[in-house]
């Protein structure tokens, strides 16, 4: 039950196999006929290990459809999704899951913590199913709000937090696995001027001192500006990738 | 990953636990209506079992004349003689006693008190038979039989009616034209299971009845009580046999007298309160039923009150029947706490209404036990279409309901 996920196939050379996650004509298509809806037009996108990535766009760009797919939550509809050398196209729902729970963590915009669950409880929920004893799942728990400052608040619900300190606890649950990659889906968007700085700090301080690669959504400029590479979507596709303080 | 999910499961459980007894109130109800009435079912069972065990246990009754049948009548079939008794006393093995008996409807006297009541003639072996304890004095002797003296033992009713407060071993009555010494007094037995009081009674030696009462030698019945190792089949085939040689009976006429069986009669009254109790349970099953679709019900509310939960949970790495595991046992947990908290009530209810009832409260753990299994199988079968739509929920849609 708790097998990792058949280890990384070796890519032949010359296909990049260093980089982390990598899209090749990555096409999205919802509904049929009349109705049909391209999402993704063919992207292609490298992202490489430690990187911190803010997705921009607006509605409609694909950025929420690029980040499904990277998060192994969706599957493209042609093009090719390799993560750590492991075709995910290929993989069933299942082995996805798998991958999510070994290899990802998930910071939402309305940071989605079980309610009327405590902080602790939310924490190690990801342990959970990856049938931790009690005892580490409760000591990588303590440590993953300790990271997030959060440690005296872990008898709380969602209901006796603050907004800020709900998103803390939903980072601190993404990261409780030590995952390889963190995935946010504006995970300001509900939160003050202030607070977000703070979220942001502290996701700058998990890519920086922990090495976690951090894919993140997002509308707002100021915030895309701790990121240090910004990947602009339009109309299904990649409009701009540079460096973050270039220009393009 | 089964005790996670029972963590899982349990958590949730807590997390909502006035929706979670709302859930179980069908289930708790349904449990404990069955056991109580099949608790008490088998209280009532006991009690007209008992009631029939107090006849006397293995009695067989032979009568003269068929008593079923169209066309026959008892008055024109010969009555039976003491010889009769004798005779099946020495010729049929593995029996206890053998009590020739005739009865009469009487009105005794005694004092300024009268009481209508059945006066028995018989033989000491009548109080083996019957079952019969003494409350005080004693039963005839073999001389007082034989004599035919005019002695009696009297019932608890006759007592109660004639001497009230005042001794009656000693007293004497006056039944129809002779004075009678009243000699032993019969513990109560109460109510037979026909409803019929049995300790209104009184019994004589039975040539004393002859002598006084009928002027003649017959006998109305003959009580057979069998012995425990003696097969009871056995036995009342013999009886008929020897009957029938007795009264010269050919090969092709039909019988002229009838054995009865008191344990057939205990079966027939026992089957038909067992047949009530299980009906009676039958339809608290239903009512059982009715709670696991209330528990499918708040299930699928639960499901979808939770989509978004069950999206963080597929988001973060739940396998699909991880999420179906975790409904399933939540499910069952809940049907089986209703189970408990059933048995529970359950166990109160039949204590207090088998008092108000009067019947004994027998504890029979197979019910229980089946109760429980069923609820909780009620669990599994009403818990798996709502955790499967759990599992198959698509994450992203998941996560964006609201």
């Amino acid at each position: 039950m708790n097998a990792m996920p058949s280890p990384p196939a070796p890519l032949p050379p010359g296909e990049g196999s260093e980089s982390l996650i990598q899209l090749r004509a990555v096409t999205k298509t919802y509904g049929q006929g009349p109705a049909e809806f391209q999402a993704l037009r063919g992207v292609d996108l490298r992202i490489e290990p430690g990187e911190f990535v803010a997705v921009m766009g607006p509605s409609g760009s694909g950025k929420s459809t690029a980040m499904n797919i990277l998060g192994c939550l969706d599957n493209p509809t042609s093009g090719a999704y390799v993560f750590r050398g492991l075709h995910v196209e290929q993989l069933s729902r299942n082995q996805r899951a798998l991958l999510r729970r070994y290899y990802l963590g998930f910071v939402f915009q309305g940071f989605n913590l079980l309610a009327r669950t405590t902080a602790l409880e939310n924490v190690e929920l990801p342990l959970l199913y990856r049938g931790e004893p009690r005892a580490a799942r409760h000591a990588r728990a303590r440590e993953a709000l300790d990271a997030v400052g959060l440690r005296q608040w872990e008898k709380h619900t969602p209901a006796e937090l603050s907004g800020g300190q709900q998103q803390r606890v939903a980072i601190a649950r993404a990261i409780v696995t030590h995952p390889t990659i963190l995935l946010a889906d504006e995970p300001t968007g509900n939160l003050d001027t202030q607070r977000s700085h703070e979220i942001m700090d502290l996701l700058v301080a998990l890519n920086r001192d922990r090495g976690i690669t951090v894919l993140m959504v997002t509308h707002e400029p100021d915030m895309a500006r701790y990121a240090k590479r910004i990947i602009h979507f339009l109309d299904g596709r990649v409009d701009a990738d540079h460096r973050n303080g270039e220009k393009h | 990953m089964f005790l996670s999910s029972l963590l899982l499961a349990l958590r949730a459980i807590r997390r909502n636990l006035m929706r979670s007894f709302l859930t179980i109130l069908g289930i708790v109800i349904g449990v404990s209506a069955v056991i109580t009435m099949v608790t008490l079912g088998n209280g009532a069972t006991r009690v007209v079992s008992d009631q029939i065990a107090s006849l006397g246990s293995n009695l067989v009754m032979v009568r003269p004349g068929q008593r079923l049948g169209p066309g026959r009548d008892s008055a024109g079939a010969p009555r039976f003689k003491v010889s009769d008794a004798e005779a099946i006393q020495t010729q049929i093995g593995g029996l206890n006693a053998v009590a020739p008996s005739t009865n009469r409807s009487l009105t005794v006297v005694y004092g300024a008190n009268n009481w209508s009541t059945a006066v028995t003639g018989s033989t000491d072996a009548y109080f083996t038979v019957g079952n019969w304890r003494l409350a005080g004095g004693r039963v005839f002797t073999e001389t007082e039989q034989r004599a035919g003296k005019a002695v009696c033992v009297i019932g608890e009713t006759v007592r109660k009616e004639l001497f009230g407060q005042q001794p009656a071993v000693g007293g004497v009555l006056r039944i129809s034209n002779f004075s009678c010494e009243v000699i032993g007094v019969l513990a109560s037995k109460g109510q037979s299971a026909m409803g019929m009081d049995q300790d209104d009674t009184i019994v004589m030696p039975l040539r004393t009845l002859q002598r006084r009462l009928t002027g003649n030698q017959d006998v109305s019945s003959l009580l057979v009580s069998v012995g425990d190792s003696a097969n009871t089949d056995r036995v009342m085939a013999d009886l008929r046999l020897l009957l029938r040689e007795r009264r010269k009976i050919a090969t092709n006429e039909d019988d002229n007298f009838s054995i009865l069986d008191t344990r057939q009669i205990a079966e027939t009254l026992t089957g038909t309160t067992k047949v009530m109790t299980m009906l009676l349970g039958a339809v608290a099953a239903v009512s059982l039923l009715v709670g696991g679709i209330g528990i499918m019900n708040i299930m699928l509310v639960s499901v979808t009150e939770r989509t978004r939960e069950i999206g963080i949970r597929l988001a973060i790495g739940a396998l699909e029947r991880e999420v179906l595991l975790q409904f399933l046992v939540e499910a069952v947990a809940l049907s089986a706490l209703g189970g408990i908290i059933g048995i529970v009530l359950a166990a109160l209810a039949s204590v207090g209404l088998a008092k108000v009832m009067q019947v004994p409260f027998l504890f029979d753990p197979g019910i229980n036990l089946l109760a429980f299994l069923f609820s909780a199988a009620i669990g599994v079968i009403f818990g798996y279409f709502p955790a499967r739509r759990a599992a198959r929920l698509d994450p992203i849609e998941a996560l964006r309901h609201e």
